[in-house]
């Protein structure tokens, strides 16, 4: 067959321009060759490797471009908690249903809480009953949503991780310095430390190492993570969102278990500080404080996982402002996330990967959005890799 | 703030800290003790089967995952949700689990984008398409033409030459006149354009705050002159798959015409219409089984449309996928798979591998195809399935979406 000899490289040149910087270079195949030859070489033989890529990020895009396919079946990739939106127990959804449904508010949040299913549905659902749900792509935006609206009351659905955790408190002060009176954020901002020293102390957990978390490593630096390699002897290496970055922070990890060595280190130099970034730092500490525990989906109570709002900002507290039913909504018992998040289980080893449990509905917090550990395997990997291999041969 | 700055120690991994004291009463969901049920049942049915002794673990539960999404679609929602109309998998459901089932006939049964037909010896092509762009004008076009290069482009899909439209107005009181003469006019050009007359019609006006400005609705008729048969279920393995142009402009265009992304870009809607490059294709290569038009839900969702309805695997090479720069960029912000994004003015083309080269001559002899490539091939294994090599060098799934892609926030 003529047709597929020949790739015409002058019409992909023409229509992909010249290369996106700071993208393309991170995604050339010929490099990943190199990398996946370097990692292949410091296996040890007959060893095999279990390693957590924390951030629902990497999991992404170690997905979506296939990079499974660069590594050695010795080396497995245990996809961690690190997703926001799955994290987020069912109760806190409804909680943020029940005050967007008020007829005096308007929500915003981000894009992919959209689908995220709570008790009784998803912000969806609750915009097709009547709600004013708008999604935003900064929680900025809200603001003017507010000044626009003065005679309706604006609550920004907070998600994220110590990674959006300071534009959400700079929203606060920026709402004060407005002196705008119809703003408030429903906070449920998540940190990472604790929920990997959770993963870390459960009994069933065999980890070699971390593909530790880039985004939130720009506001936290990578100090924070140095008890995992002090207390747990395990090396973590940040990394980024690259699939080069992803292969080369596999293998400076495979070097230190090589050598004997276990360190953090930093993979991601270009964007990612040692010591993080004290201004976003303090602008999460004047406006938010931590919790005293708070509820992950598939992990259960975690003291000090999580972000309120200061009483200094009681003003801007949606928990505060508005009542709410705070019941807690249990994860069904067949469902086996706490299992796959701690590498235990792949995601099809789950009873209801699948067929009870599908993107279109979520029993567990792993298949909640595209980053979640089932829900990419789901999308992205749902057959061996035997016969995808066998199909794609040219 | 007087004192001692607050600080927020991210480092605290002390977890005697207060256990949880009044933990809140327990609820279930009752959506998700729903879909368990049904998957005990699936269960025990399962235990019958015999035959699957000599598969690997993990291929016993792919196969189990490929019995509960042939299972026929159930329509679980109580409320229509956006994604209802968002061309993934919520909008298939509702047409096989409501729409089909209750107008079922061999006709609309294949859902193409046309229902083919004879009258009196004549092949007849009939189709129907609502717009409800917001913003109403964007660059490039406006929901007129997109109106009538839609309706014409779904008859050309069909294989046929597009003859008469209708245009159905439903309009919101305060619309301004000014506007609507613009909107008309830009489909008379079009109708003009496709060789097309807009031969009847209907206005309705609805009050302020029921509709978004102007909504239109066109049907059209075409006739059939080759005598082909062209539909998703025709693909085999070994067929080559085409794409007549750069992919994802119109998408990214309305996307950011919306201004709510702050994202400024040199780009413009591709709508067009295609009846001539269609016709051209035909006429060059006669081993054409499939034309879709990529609209919503993209290059990505036709092909898991031809994948599952031919039960063949295709097999697409991301690297010569056609998607300029700009829109590259743009996804790649968004968090978006331009494979997803739709087009007004791109078609996807399923053709006997012998005659891919032929094809590709043929759709770059016209200027609406000069960005015509082969994408990928159609495989036998495994069925139902889009794979795609990325550029990376890597293989992955290309599923179809739920909803509307959604921006991913970190």
């Amino acid at each position: 067959m003529t047709y597929a000899s020949k790739i015409d490289r002058e019409q992909i040149t023409h229509y992909k321009g010249s290369l996106m910087r700071f993208v393309d270079e991170f995604r050339d195949a010929e490099m990943a060759q190199v990398l996946s030859a370097q990692i292949m070489s410091l296996c040890e033989p007959g060893r095999q490797y279990k390693f957590m890529e924390v951030c629902g990020g990497h999991t992404h895009t170690i997905y979506k471009h296939g990079l499974e396919d660069y590594l050695p079946n010795t080396v497995t990739l245990v996809h961690g908690p690190g997703c926001p939106v799955c994290v987020i127990p069912m109760g806190r959804v409804d909680d943020a249903i029940f005050i967007a449904t008020r007829p005096d508010v308007i929500m915003t949040t981000f894009g992919d809480m959209m689908r995220v299913p709570g008790g009784r549905g998803s912000f969806f659902d609750a915009k097709a009953q009547g709600a004013d749900i708008r999604m935003v792509y900064s929680p900025l935006d809200s603001l003017r949503i507010a000044k626009d609206n003065p005679d309706k009351r604006v609550v920004f659905m907070a998600i994220g991780f110590e990674t959006t955790a300071p534009s959400s408190a700079m929203t606060v002060l920026r709402a004060k310095a407005l002196g705008l009176d119809n703003f408030s954020i429903f906070c449920n901002h998540v940190t990472i430390i604790p929920a990997i020293k959770a993963i870390l102390d459960s009994p069933d957990l065999r980890l070699d190492g971390f593909i530790g978390p880039g985004h939130v490593s720009t506001v936290i630096g990578c100090r924070p993570y140095e008890f995992i390699s002090r207390q747990y002897a395990k090396p973590l290496v940040t990394a980024g969102f690259e699939p080069l970055d992803i292969l080369q922070s596999i293998a400076m990890i495979l070097v230190q278990l090589d050598q004997g060595r276990c360190e953090v280190e930093n993979q991601y130099t270009r964007v990612v500080p040692w010591n993080g970034n004290p201004r976003a730092l303090e602008v999460i500490s004047e406006v938010m404080e931590l919790r005293p525990y708070f509820e992950w989906r598939g992990l259960g109570f975690i003291s000090h996982s999580a972000l309120r709002v200061r009483d200094a900002y009681a003003d801007f507290d949606a928990e505060q402002i508005f009542e709410m039913p705070g019941v807690r909504v249990a994860d069904p018992k067949a469902c086996q996330c706490g299992e796959v998040l701690k590498g235990v289980l792949k995601p099809w080893e789950c009873k209801v990967f699948g067929t009870a449990c599908t993107p279109e509905t979520p029993i567990g917090t792993c298949m909640v959005s595209s980053e979640g550990a089932c829900a990419a395997y789901y999308n992205f990997g749902r057959f061996t890799r035997e016969r995808v291999k066998e199909a794609t041969r040219t | 703030m007087t004192g001692k700055r607050p600080r927020v120690d991210f480092s605290l991994v002390e977890t005697k800290g207060e256990a949880p004291t009044n933990v809140p009463k327990e609820q279930s969901a009752s959506w998700a003790e729903e879909a368990l049920r049904e998957h005990y049942e699936d269960a025990e049915l399962a235990q019958y089967e015999i035959g699957a002794d000599h598969l690997t673990k993990e291929e016993q539960v792919l196969k189990r995952i490929d019995r509960a999404r042939a299972r026929k679609a159930r329509l679980k929602e109580e409320l229509i949700t956006l994604a209802h109309g968002a061309g993934g998998k919520s909008t298939h459901t509702l047409i096989e689990a409501l729409f089909l089932r209750e107008f079922r006939n061999p006709l609309l049964e294949p859902l193409g984008d046309g229902a083919v037909f004879s009258v009196n010896g004549s092949r007849l092509a009939f189709t129907t398409d609502s717009f409800v762009v917001s913003p109403l004008f964007f660059p490039g076009g406006d929901i007129g033409d997109l109106a009538v290069n839609g309706t014409v482009n779904d008859l050309a899909m069909s294989g046929a030459r597009p003859l008469y439209l209708s245009a159905g107005f439903i309009l919101e009181e305060g619309f301004p006149i000014v506007d609507l003469r613009r909107i008309v006019d830009s489909m008379q050009a079009a109708a003009q354009a496709a060789g097309v007359m807009i031969a009847t019609g209907d206005t309705k006006v609805v009050g302020r705050g029921k509709g978004d400005g102007c909504y239109i609705n066109t049907s059209g008729v075409g006739v059939i002159e080759r005598p082909i048969s062209l539909a998703a279920s025709l693909a085999q393995p070994g067929d080559a798959v085409i794409v007549s142009g750069p992919i994802g402009e119109h998408g990214v265009t309305v996307m950011l015409a919306r201004g709510e992304l702050d994202i400024e870009c040199d780009v413009s809607s591709d709508t067009a219409p295609l009846h001539e490059l269609a016709a051209g294709l035909l006429d060059a290569a006669p081993g054409v089984r499939c034309l879709r038009d990529a609209t919503r839900g993209g290059v990505a969702t036709i092909l898991n449309e031809v994948a599952v309805a031919s039960g063949v695997a295709v097999v697409v090479d991301e690297e010569r996928v056609p998607v300029r720069g700009d829109v590259n960029g743009a996804c790649e912000l968004l968090g978006i798979d331009p494979l997803y994004v739709a087009c007004e003015g791109r078609m996807v083309v399923i053709v006997d591998g012998a005659e891919a080269d032929t094809a590709v001559a043929a759709l770059r002899a016209h200027p609406l195809g000069a960005g015509s490539c082969v994408i990928g091939r159609v495989k036998d294994d495994p069925p139902g399935l889009v794979l795609l090599k990325t550029t990376f060098g890597g293989t992955r799934i290309v599923d179809m979406l739920v909803g509307d892609p959604l921006p991913r926030i970190c």
